[in-house]
């Protein structure tokens, strides 16, 4: 085995296309590792971790692409690196059909595209900060893909948008829909009448495509990243995207999807919530229930979806524990080991929350962490699984591995997964996750265990992976597929004690009608900005621009890369923005 | 309290009296005269720096200047005087004036004088002395103080006559013909020369009239001296520069400069403050028998072209320009002035460029443009030998200025304007 590691000085490529380039070189004969990185400290002493190393990795900076390979032999080590330009090339060949090359700033895409509404910025976390309140500060709308910015960051960008009436969507926002436009990874779906707001990017696709499944649609689909409902940043966009949706006159009922928010932060949102003058349904993943008036609270996004779409045609809804009860007894009769430990791997973070909060009250404490004793669920799109790979829901490989090796160790008999689907998300992530259960499953049984696989897809069948297809591919692999998270998650909780058949199978649910007790639309106000069909300018990942480009959204892609300085010179950046008021130094 | 003035509004006035800038060239005058220069005391191009410090070709200059100024004879003298510490040096450029390459002004060197009456600002710069042994270069032998004398005592005159009988030449409107004709004008003026030829071939045979000396003008004028107008263009420029120098809150760069030591810029907000780094080997294409061992480092005050967004910053006007600062392509010079056009705050619609669709020349360098892309301003130059005793150009290119002094600047911008408490 031998380790070859090549520089390419003042060479900046994003993330998305490094990690498709490093997908690329393991798919080379005789590789076994490969890692294409930007030399920032953090990722060399990685590469060091890797024993991916060498002396020329030493002398690179962050402004320099290190590619590294481990090869069986040195000839198809240098053949790897010898392959990179051409692979690189490819890539960006396929946007070559643009006459000149892209602008380097945003002022620069904005002489390009004049009436661009939004910027989407999916750049490393320490330089998003400056670009979205450069892009607020221009009077556009932001979707903030980009993570790890500081949360006192986060509070600067929403008051800013807030006094603009803009909207921020994240830091740390997945998707989002306007208009009928997906951002970020979205499903293709149809639009309609459902406005939703969600702290999550699989949370809202999850809803979305439920909604579809209900012939319903989105109106909006809003963003606002997972800490906009703690008591720091205060809703503030939340709150927003409810103004914004009372006044748009295509949304009749609006859905909040979060986690629980922080009590301090709850009346504000259920008075929000109130004032739209629209029905409302809060999903607020693991919050306790609060029946009464005012908004309507359910416990799964799936019923979310579902109370939504029966809001809006004014039919009366319940929550149910499975569509199809039959099918879920038929499946359970047909397993008949007694089932001891589960074992969830999630792409989808929100996924993997919502089945924690409804298994545990089931079985008991429910784990985070693969080496956790007991059951465990998995978000395999934490740092620590993505740092130098793609996120799980494009590169299948890292789950279908661990899928792999549960067939061959431990003690789990109950697998539960996800598989969502969506623009910008791998092109058949059954694929090799079907061939992990296969291995895994005949690996179990030459140990004289059986594994259970339970699954969902979070997807549509006009999605380029087509939800169908997929659900196919799985259930051909023996999966039991469920029409949603919680069914799978609740029949993983059947599989591991018999005795909550009772509680979830009896067919005597909590009987919960709701009457569509909607207030009286009230008429849009005028005060507020509509939201409308945005026309992009997209800084980070250029995939993201690809796939706006696909549902002919106008879009601009900016060759951005990181500005040569440091942090204090990029706050500088930030601070010293066009129409700031200056102070001028008192005169010694 | 605030003080009303934002960045965007500065910087949308610097780049409105950049665009408005009409430079005339309207006299000629001794250095003595017209910058009230005194005695022993000579300007250099660049930012300041001190004798022991100079390149060999900018001494080789001082040499030049202080035998054609008789304050010694010979060169060994010469150096005598100028390590004495009896001569003061400052830049050109803190007396609004211009020395291109390694040049230098003293006393009773002639100069083109540049009024701009829209923004009231006047330039003063160095006058070309044609090709073969010259100052700008070290030249400091007897041909090159022989052609300095020929410029005080018979070109100098005959322009002065010109300019009283014909009166100012409107040099915005000149080069902006000039670009049409393919001039960068920065290492291309061979359209514009030959414009000025013309201008002045007629009042010269009214006011010359000795007839050999007028045949040796009009020689000197047509014959192998395609880069003559650069004087002319460098002084229309920093006319126009000077307009923006002091506007409070502005992160346009109000001067670019090299002494073949450093680089250097000052900034319209922070006064006369200079920020420099290490110049730069120019990237370019030698004559036979040169290479880049032999350059002098980046030199002269030249860049006060790409200051007023022509040179680098035009290459989309001059195909002409691409081989000879050795450009990869014409398209590539396409994309170095879009890609200028990032770091700056607008364009000037004087200088429309067809094959920009007539968009104007990148104008108005944003320090905090610069910073944020890297991108620093692209300069066409011409490469100097770094020896004195060769003293000649020995190719040309494109030159890279230093990153730091624009992030020095601008974290003294910072400093000049601090957060408010």
């Amino acid at each position: 085995m031998v380790v070859r590691a090549a520089l390419r000085r003042s060479t900046y490529h994003d993330s998305m296309a490094l990690m498709r380039l490093a997908e690329s070189l393991r798919a080379l004969p005789g590789v076994r590792e490969a890692a294409a990185l930007m030399g920032t400290p953090a990722n060399r002493e990685m590469l060091a971790g890797a024993e991916l190393s060498t002396p020329e990795v030493a002398g690179a900076g962050p402004g320099d692409l290190v590619l590294a390979v481990r090869a069986e032999s040195p000839a198809q080590a240098e053949a790897a690196l010898a392959s990179v330009d051409e692979l690189l090339q490819t890539r960006s060949a396929a946007r070559s059909g643009e006459r000149q090359a892209s602008p380097r700033t945003l002022d620069g895409a904005r002489r390009r595209l004049p009436d661009a509404s939004l910027v989407s910025i999916s750049v490393p976390g320490a330089y998003a900060t400056l670009l979205a309140s450069r892009a607020l500060r221009r009077g556009l709308h932001v979707f903030l893909f980009s993570d790890n910015i500081p949360l006192a960051d986060e509070i600067m960008l929403k008051r800013l948008a807030r006094q603009r009436r803009l909207l921020c969507m994240g830091p740390d926002c997945g998707t989002a829909y306007l208009a009928g436009a997906g951002l970020g990874f979205a499903s293709v779906v149809p639009a309609g009448r459902i406005g939703c707001v969600a702290a999550s990017g699989t949370g809202l696709q999850a809803v979305a495509a439920h909604l579809s499944a209900l012939s319903e649609g989105l109106s909006h689909g809003i963003g606002v990243g997972g800490r906009d409902l703690s008591a720091e940043v205060g809703g503030v966009m939340t709150t927003l995207a409810l103004e914004m949706l009372a006044a748009d006159p295509a949304t009749e009922v609006i859905v909040v999807v979060s986690k629980p928010p922080a009590g301090a932060v709850l009346p504000a949102l259920e008075t929000a919530a109130r004032a739209t003058g629209k029905p409302v349904v809060l999903c607020c993943l693991g919050a306790p229930q609060r029946p009464g008036e005012g908004p309507l609270w359910v416990g799964t996004l799936e019923d979310a979806a579902a109370a939504a779409a029966a809001l809006a045609s004014g039919r009366p809804w319940r929550p149910r524990e499975f569509t199809d009860p039959e099918f879920t007894r038929r499946h359970l009769a047909a397993d008949g080991a007694p089932r001891r430990r589960l074992l969830g791997l999630y792409t989808g973070g929100t996924l993997a929350h919502e089945a924690r909060v409804l298994l545990e009250p089931l079985v008991g404490a429910v784990g985070a962490l693969l080496n956790h004793a007991g059951h465990r669920i998995v978000d395999l799109g934490e740092d620590e699984f993505t740092l130098g790979r793609l996120h799980p829901m494009l590169d299948p490989a890292g789950r279908a591995a661990l899928v792999r090796e549960a067939g061959q160790a431990g003690d789990a008999d109950v697998l539960l997964l996800d598989l969502v689907l969506g623009r910008a998300a791998h092109a058949d992530p059954a694929g090799p996750l079907v061939a992990a259960i296969d291995d895994a499953r005949r690996a179990a049984k030459g140990r004289g265990r059986t594994l259970a696989v339970i699954a969902s897809v979070v997807g549509t069948v006009g999605d380029p992976q087509n939800s169908a297809a997929q659900r196919a591919a799985l259930e051909a692999a023996g999966a039991v597929v469920f029409p949603s998270n919680a069914q799978a998650a609740r029949f993983a909780a059947l599989l591991l004690d018999r005795r909550l058949e009772g509680k979830l199978l009896s067919g005597a649910a909590p009987e919960r009608p709701v009457a569509p007790s909607a207030p009286s639309p009230r008429p849009a106000s005028g005060a507020a900005t509509p939201i409308q069909a945005p026309r992009v300018i997209n800084v980070g990942l250029e995939v993201f621009a690809d796939e706006l480009q696909a549902q002919a959204v106008p879009v601009v892609h900016v060759d951005w890369r990181p500005p040569p300085v440091d942090a204090q010179v990029v706050a500088l950046l930030a601070r010293l923005d066009d129409d700031v008021e200056l102070e001028p130094a008192a005169r010694p | 309290m605030g003080m009303g003035v934002t960045i965007a509004g500065a910087n949308r006035e610097a780049l409105q009296r950049l665009c408005r800038a009409r430079p005339q060239w309207t006299a000629m005058r001794t250095a003595r005269e017209a910058l009230v220069l005194g005695e022993r005391t000579v300007l250099h191009a660049g930012p300041p720096i001190a004798w022991a410090r100079m390149c060999p070709p900018m001494r080789g200059a001082v040499l030049c200047a202080i035998q054609y100024e008789g304050w010694a004879t010979g060169a060994d003298d010469a150096e005598r005087l100028a390590a004495s510490g009896e001569v003061v040096f400052a830049p050109c450029h803190s007396r609004g004036a211009l020395a291109p390459m390694a040049g230098v002004i003293s006393p009773s060197l002639p100069l083109l004088v540049v009024e701009d009456r829209v923004n009231s600002t006047t330039a003063y710069s160095f006058m070309g002395t044609g090709p073969g042994p010259q100052l700008r270069f070290g030249a400091h032998g007897p041909e090159a103080l022989q052609r300095l004398a020929w410029n005080r005592d018979v070109l100098a005159p005959a322009l002065s006559r010109v300019l009283e009988r014909e009166g100012p030449l409107d040099l915005a409107a000149h080069m902006a013909q000039a670009l049409a004709m393919g001039d960068e004008m920065h290492m291309r003026n061979a359209a514009s020369t030959a414009l000025l030829a013309k201008w002045l071939a007629g009042p010269l045979a009214a006011v010359v009239t000795d007839a050999s000396q007028l045949e040796r003008i009009l020689r000197f004028l047509t014959r192998e001296n395609d880069q003559f107008f650069l004087t002319w263009a460098m002084c229309a420029a920093k006319a126009a520069a000077r307009a923006i120098e002091g506007i409070p809150g502005c992160t346009v760069v109000s001067t670019m400069a090299r002494n073949g030591v450093e680089f250097g810029l000052r900034v319209a907000g922070l006064g006369d403050r200079w920020f420099t780094g290490p110049a730069s080997i120019v990237d370019g294409s030698y004559f036979p028998s040169f290479s880049a061992a032999d350059a002098n480092p980046d030199t002269g005050d030249s860049a006060i072209m790409e200051t007023w967004g022509l040179g680098g910053m035009a290459m989309a006007a001059s195909p002409a320009v691409v081989r000879i600062v050795g450009a990869k392509s014409v398209a590539a010079a396409l994309e170095t002035s879009r890609r200028m056009g990032e770091i700056c705050v607008g364009a000037n619609p004087t200088f429309a460029i067809g094959a920009l669709e007539w968009e104007g020349t990148p104008t108005g360098i944003d320090i905090r443009r610069v910073v944020e892309t890297g991108v620093v301003p692209s300069i066409n130059t011409a490469i100097a030998h770094r020896d004195m005793k060769v003293a000649r150009i020995i190719g040309a290119g494109i030159a890279t200025p230093p990153l730091a002094p624009f992030v020095d600047a601008l974290l003294a911008f910072g400093e000049a304007y601090p957060e408010a408490a």
